[in-house]
């Protein structure tokens, strides 16, 4: 690969966009190489430039109620209109038909969903629940030795707490949320305009469950497994600054 | 959680909607106007959602709106010939600005962005400010990933300069 490849490729190995092969190949040609890498820096640099400064532009609390507002006579509407068709039996008869069906049909197919599966599906649940509801922390902290404590005698366990301010991810605090059928500590971090929630509970026996990385309603997911408890990492961020901060938690976790 | 599936899926990206507005309009009021437009398009179209990424789709729907309401109150700005070529600058004339770039003053970083080109400024903001993957960034403005690829390289050089302060030849060569 010559230094007009790299540099044409130098945005996506940036963004870790490209297939492994060609992320290798540049590794390699910038160990080596002695014109790409002040380009490649060049780049690194504009994007911590981008990311320091507060560009993120967030809908003011009155557009907030308009577009609530306007979206909720739409959806009463159509419930409206559900009462009215209601009375016609045909309409009846047929959801009763299909309210059969998928009890016969669907419902059992439905239970099989692994329990993962279902929990991922509460962790999305929950990470938008913190945002709807401006209720993203109890003990608004970027200090660990404040978050830490004030989880004891609210959980059964002590969730590990780190502080990723000076890698670009400080911690916001720490709140109580309910997922799995159990009280589980979360952790608000954020990145730029981006909030991540980090949810931790102890495994229940030696069910380890294996790694999760996932995209589901456009959130990020990623899960693991660490000393007996059980991470989610969830937000909107992007996937590789996700895996960033995964592996950021997971460093941490070891030093202590 | 209560609410329609719309409440669910869509609302919750109203920050990220008006994000992307505010960077393509360019204006407060602008921004909100198109994004309550964006979202009345939205629960019109919501029936054709297919499910998966709900950001991507309302984002693509913002796009659109805000395109069609800079065509009809500020022409200019979608007219202006854009052409990639033209607009672009070798990458290898960078490497003096490496430096600079470094010790930039951080405001800067704000107003060359706002400089941008409008196709540039929207796939910085989708990439830098919203976190998009190439994939849904090419969902979002309708084009093909090799050319989120090729567009983002050239924003990104073009941003460089603005910042290093170079408002130097944009048609000119």
């Amino acid at each position: 690969m010559n230094c007009s490849d790299v540099q044409r490729m130098v945005d996506a190995y940036m963004d870790g966009e490209l297939e492994v092969m060609r992320q290798v190949d540049i590794d390699e040609h910038l160990r080596q190489c002695e014109v790409c890498p002040p380009i490649y820096g060049s780049r690194r640099a504009l994007q911590s430039g981008l990311k320091a400064e507060p560009l993120y532009f967030t809908a003011p609390a009155h557009l907030r109620r308009q577009v609530r507002a306007a979206v909720q006579g739409t959806a009463a509407n159509t419930r409206w209109w559900t009462r009215v068709l209601a009375p016609q039996w045909i309409g009846a008869a047929a959801g009763a038909l299909a309210l059969v069906v998928a009890a016969v049909i669907v419902g059992p197919m439905l239970s099989r969903r692994s329990q993962g599966d279902q929990i991922a599906q509460e962790v999305v649940s929950a990470h938008i629940r913190s945002l709807m509801a401006d209720h993203l922390t109890d003990v608004a902290s970027s200090d660990r030795h404040t978050v830490k404590p004030w989880f004891a005698g609210k959980l059964d366990f002590s969730p590990p707490v780190v502080d990723l301010k000076d890698q670009g991810f400080p911690l916001v605090g720490g709140r109580l949320d309910y997922t799995g059928n159990r009280p589980v500590a979360a952790l608000a971090y954020r990145r730029g305009g981006h909030v991540i929630n980090l949810f931790v509970w102890p495994l229940s026996s030696n069910a380890v469950g294996p790694d999760v990385s996932e995209s589901r309603q456009g959130y990020n997911l990623l899960s693991w497994s660490r000393e007996g408890s059980r991470f989610w990492a969830v937000s909107d961020l992007n996937p590789t600054e996700l895996r960033q901060f995964a592996a950021l938690v997971q460093a941490e976790d070891r030093l202590k | 959680m209560s609410g329609s599936p719309f409440e669910q899926t869509v609302l919750p990206h109203l920050d990220a909607a008006y994000n992307l507005a505010r960077w393509l309009t360019r204006s407060d009021q602008d921004a909100e106007d198109v994004v309550q437009d964006a979202f009345v398009r939205a629960l019109r179209f919501f029936s054709g959602f297919r499910g998966g990424d709900a950001r991507a789709w309302l984002l693509a729907i913002v796009r659109n709106t805000s395109y069609d309401f800079l065509r009809r109150h500020r022409p200019q700005e979608v007219t202006e010939a854009f052409d990639e070529e033209i607009h672009s600058t070798a990458v290898e004339s960078l490497t003096p600005e490496a430096q600079l770039m470094r010790r930039a003053d951080q405001a800067m970083v704000r107003k060359a962005l706002e400089q941008l080109p409008l196709p540039w400024r929207e796939v910085i903001v989708l990439r830098e400010v919203e976190g998009l993957s190439y994939k849904q960034i090419a969902e979002v403005s309708d084009i093909r990933i090799g050319t989120v690829m090729s567009r983002l390289a050239r924003a990104r050089a073009r941003l460089q300069q603005l910042v290093a302060g170079d408002p130097i030849k944009e048609i000119a060569e």
